[in-house]
């Protein structure tokens, strides 16, 4: 048998039980290899349970920086019996399997072409300590013990994240050394390190940081100036307005009264959500909302009113396996369409599609700008693999001389001065009117919000110039909004190619990676990541210099290209979708599979021909 | 009710209040309900009680669903900004409105339909979140503008127009206000527009969530022989537990009234207002003994109007939240943002 052997290059996959407490050791052995300078991205892979079903956390140790799923297991820490079976048959040829040994298996659970380590770490920690709850959680710390000398992770570092961790709380920091040094002397003794697998100290992170999607885009809210926030519980976007409290509470609060510079209601449902932050941005507060696509569908009414109503709002959807109830605690990118047109009658939305935790920091304070300065909803689509997953990305960042962006706002001067205030009319051509704050001024700027058609100065009007040039106005307001939105960011291939790409959010990493790994095989691709629907003209233009472009996303129906089809009205023919939505995050092998035997077909297929 | 058009120009006669506003200044569009509508009447009651109150008209924001009832705040309060916004939805708007700004007086205006069918839940929260606003229903139980429907809060055995009777059990809002945490809890007829003025005005000075049912009789679908909403039904079997006789009295003032027939409400601007009791065993402070009182005198197939519950401790959202004094809609970059030190400080512990 040939044992895989990997320095700084492998993936390490946990099979545990849910609720187990093995979480924070999981991150732990993720961290300490990210303080010896080495890339990780670990995937918590968790089933819609509090406790008891199967849970598995993938690392992914990459010293090229490699920060997309790979696929395929080189080594499983398997301490779940339930799923043993899986999780044996998942690990390459020549990898690793490392077991809890404590009650003996038959020869066949077992497999001949991987090395099996067995470490008996139920009977030690029953050996060592007395309370339950101990036992279990001091498992989790003996077995990365173990771990660190097989895989040669420094000692040192887990202790300086255990100190950290445990500041001030001496007793638990001095049990769980010693616990991981129990699970240290153990391998030493009895496992012959090291294995094939190791990690050796590097400078490949920088000043990268280590966060998950949810919380960055909840300080992009904190530093965006969004006061008020009205959310309704759903996974993956809970923790976003937890995190947004959290911040709230200790970056918001005013030091000389004490008293909150937020707001936080958490709603009974997603329509109140919308409903408040409705109410919020029409009183010139911003304000905002985390949900994922079950909450968008409730909010569809609401999100018309404030599209016809020019209200300012932001929705984070973190989108999750759908439809229906779907897969809860599974990545997709399938809202895209019922975010982009959400609402009955002719409408049309702005989306933002962050590819990380430091673009959802930038693109949340983004949101809240455009929100006010377009008077709209204004989307932002992460989703369940860039949200709950903790992601080495940019540090943030803050111009100190960034103003927030209020938009077009009549003040009690202009009004006084005698300025014309019509609500609905494009007085500047760009389609978006202005707007006041209730309470202004007392005898100008005073007009009623309502969802029903009006003419430009507000008043109730079903006639039907009114109603089209409105209509009309609000598409114009679209125009404008391509040219705001964060641009396309495009990447020429190595060599000349009529060959390009399209790709967005969470699928970045690992296309990346399949450029490369495409362009080592003589596939190039000019490759196209959109960060923002409507699309500026840039796109069309991408599409036209190329003969065949691939469009990869993660839903099943090519959401993505049909909005590019429809609104760029583009030939269907010339884009090739690449869709993975089985809930797992897309990997770099999967889309340079697809591409490469795409390529091969159009290889002995006759060019597009220019019409 | 503003049926006809009326000229803009006041007369320069006409009183002015402490603002100086004259009542005609409170008025709004041309009403397009039916002459006769209950829900006129309470618009005018609303005109009146801010005018009375001195309350700037650009100070208040006027919000509502969909319905008859919610089309009204365009028919008063011209100067004020409004919200028609979607069916059964005021509250969770009216609730971010009012975290965004927290000086300015909330007005939401609803009906039996939007607040007591598809609202339900919103209204229910709404009480139990304390918002500071005025929440009136215009209940006349019947869904006027897809033509006579009956409504949520029809009583069973109630007849409509056209003879089908009512099977349903009706939704109790002043009942379920009382149980979610409603802290003023009144309920007046858009035909006695001496009992609801005052009721309106105590509302507006209240200082958490105050919730009031209005029986405001449809004219064109349920003002009919057989119908528990009409004009005659209602001053038949009106019930009325108090008055309330003056307002804001200044806070030095106090009056020694001979016991257990006035009861002196707090406002939430420091004055006071005064209660005469038109019972004097009726404890309006009392939630538990309003409960059943209004049991007891519904099963009499009784209309139980006044103020039925008042605490004279209300406290509101704002005050649960902790929210800045200063409104959250006029703090910027400096009160808000914390700055590229703060972010560099988060980054270092984020590695």
């Amino acid at each position: 048998m040939k044992r895989i052997e990997a320095v700084n290059d492998f993936v390490v996959k946990f099979a545990n039980v849910n609720g187990s407490g093995s979480a924070s050791a999981n991150e732990l052995f993720a961290k300490a290899i990210l303080r010896m300078g080495v890339p990780v991205s670990p995937r918590n892979i968790f089933p819609s349970n509090i406790q008891g079903l199967p849970t598995w956390y993938e690392v992914r140790v990459s010293e090229k920086g490699w920060l997309g799923r790979r696929g395929g297991i080189d080594m499983m820490v398997a301490m779940n019996p339930q799923t043993w079976g899986q999780d044996v048959a998942e690990i390459e040829a020549g990898g690793y399997l490392f077991y809890d040994s404590t009650k003996p298996l038959p020869d066949n659970a077992f497999r001949d072409d991987i090395t099996v380590i067995g470490m008996p770490v139920t009977a030690i920690c029953n050996a060592t300590y007395e309370d339950p709850r101990q036992r279990t959680l001091f498992k989790n710390i003996m077995v990365l013990g173990a771990l660190s000398v097989l895989m040669e992770v420094d000692a040192g570092v887990i202790e300086k994240l255990f100190s950290e961790q445990y500041k001030g709380k001496e007793r638990l920091l001095e049990s769980n050394v010693r616990a991981l040094h129990a699970g240290r002397s153990f391998a030493t003794d009895h496992l012959k390190p090291p294995i094939g697998l190791r990690v050796k100290r590097a400078d490949a992170v920088g000043r990268r940081i280590f966060v998950d999607g949810n919380s960055a885009a909840a300080l992009g809210c904190v530093y965006g100036g969004a006061t008020v926030c009205a959310w309704y519980p759903i996974t993956p976007s809970s923790s976003l307005a937890e995190a947004f409290e959290k911040y709230c509470r200790k970056l918001r609060v005013d030091p000389d009264t004490g008293e909150n510079r937020f707001a936080i209601v958490q709603a009974e449902d997603e329509i109140a959500s919308i409903g408040i932050v409705t109410g919020a941005g029409w009183n010139g507060a911003r304000a905002f909302t985390a949900t994922s696509g079950p909450g968008v569908s409730l909010m569809t009414e609401f999100i018309g009113l404030a599209y016809f109503a020019e209200i300012p709002l932001t929705i984070i959807d973190v989108q999750r396996g759908g439809p229906s109830t779907g897969m809860p605690t599974r990545t997709q990118q399938g809202d895209l369409i019922s975010s982009a047109y959400a609402s009955h009658g002719d409408t049309k939305h702005v989306l933002l599609l962050p590819q990380d935790p430091t673009e959802c920091f930038e693109h949340a304070a983004a949101a809240l700008d455009l929100a006010d300065r377009l008077q709209t909803p204004i989307f932002v689509m992460t989703d369940l693999d860039i949200g709950m997953n903790q992601r080495l990305c940019e540090p943030l960042a803050w111009d100190e001389t960034r103003r927030y962006d209020r938009g077009k706002v009549m003040t009690a001067e202009e009004l006084e001065a005698g300025r014309d205030f019509a609500r609905y009319k494009d007085v500047d051509g760009d389609g978006i009117p202005w707007r006041t704050y209730p309470g202004t001024h007392p005898s100008e700027g005073a007009y009623f919000t309502r969802g029903t058609t009006r003419d430009a100065y507000a008043r109730y009007s079903e006639a039907g110039p009114d109603y089209v040039y409105n209509v009309q106005r609000l598409l114009k307001k679209f125009d404008t909004a391509a040219n705001l939105v964060p641009a396309p960011l495009v990447r020429a291939a190595a060599k000349k190619t009529r060959l390009g790409v399209i790709y967005f959010g969470s699928t970045a990493p690992a296309m990346d990676e399949a450029l490369l790994a495409l362009a080592g095989e003589g596939i190039h691709l000019d490759a196209m990541r959109l960060r923002a629907f409507p699309f500026p003209a840039s796109v069309r233009d991408f599409v036209a210099t190329h003969d065949h472009v691939f469009v990869v996303e993660q839903n099943r129906d090519a959401q993505m290209r049909t909005l590019l089809i429809n609104e760029l009205e583009i030939d269907p023919a010339w884009l090739i979708a690449v869709l993975h939505y089985d809930g797992t995050p897309i990997t770099a092998r999967f889309i340079t599979d697809i591409i490469t035997k795409h390529v091969h077909a159009l290889a002995v297929a006759p060019r597009r021909e220019r019409v | 009710m503003t049926y006809i058009t009326k000229p803009r120009l006041h007369h320069p006669t006409l009183t002015k209040n402490k603002v100086g506003y004259t009542r005609r200044d409170y008025e709004g569009k041309v009403s397009t309900l039916c002459a006769g509508c209950g829900h006129d009447s309470i618009s005018a009651a609303i005109v009146q009680a801010c005018w009375e109150l001195d309350i700037e008209p650009h100070r208040v924001a006027k919000l509502s669903g969909i319905g008859c009832s919610s089309k009204t705040p365009d028919y008063f309060l011209g100067a004020s900004h409004g919200f028609n916004t979607v069916h059964g939805r005021m509250p969770s708007v009216l609730t971010g409105a009012n975290l965004a700004n927290r000086d300015l007086l909330y007005l939401g205006v609803s009906g039996d339909g939007d607040s007591a069918s598809i609202g339900l839940g919103q209204f229910a929260h709404a009480m139990r979140r304390g918002v500071r606003m005025v929440y009136i229903v215009e209940n006349n139980g019947v869904y006027g503008l897809t033509k006579g429907q009956f409504s949520a809060t029809a009583d069973r055995g109630s007849q409509a127009k056209k003879g089908a009777v009512n099977n349903e059990s009706p939704v109790d809002l002043i009942g379920m206000a009382l149980q979610l945490g409603a802290t003023y809890v009144a309920r007046g007829f858009s035909g006695d527009k001496a009992q609801l003025v005052p009721l309106i005005k105590g509302a507006i000075g209240h200082g958490g969530a105050a919730f009031l049912d209005v029986i405001s009789p449809c004219v064109a679908f349920n003002n009919h022989a057989g119908s528990t909403r009409s004009y005659d039904h209602v001053r038949q079997h009106n019930e009325a537990l108090n008055r309330i006789d003056f307002i804001a009295l200044a806070p030095e003032i106090h009056a020694e009234p001979a016991a257990g027939e006035t009861l002196d409400l707090p406002q939430y601007d420091g004055s006071v207002m005064r209660l005469r009791k038109l019972h004097a065993d009726y404890d309006a402070t009392d939630k538990l003994g309003a409960m059943n009182h209004l049991q007891v005198h519904q099963a009499r197939g009784e209309v139980v109007t006044g103020l039925i519950y008042v605490d004279l401790k209300a406290g509101d959202l704002h005050r649960a939240l902790n929210t800045s004094r200063t409104p959250l809609n006029a703090l910027n970059e400096p009160e808000l943002c914390p700055g590229s030190i703060t972010l560099a400080k988060i980054n270092a512990s984020l590695r």
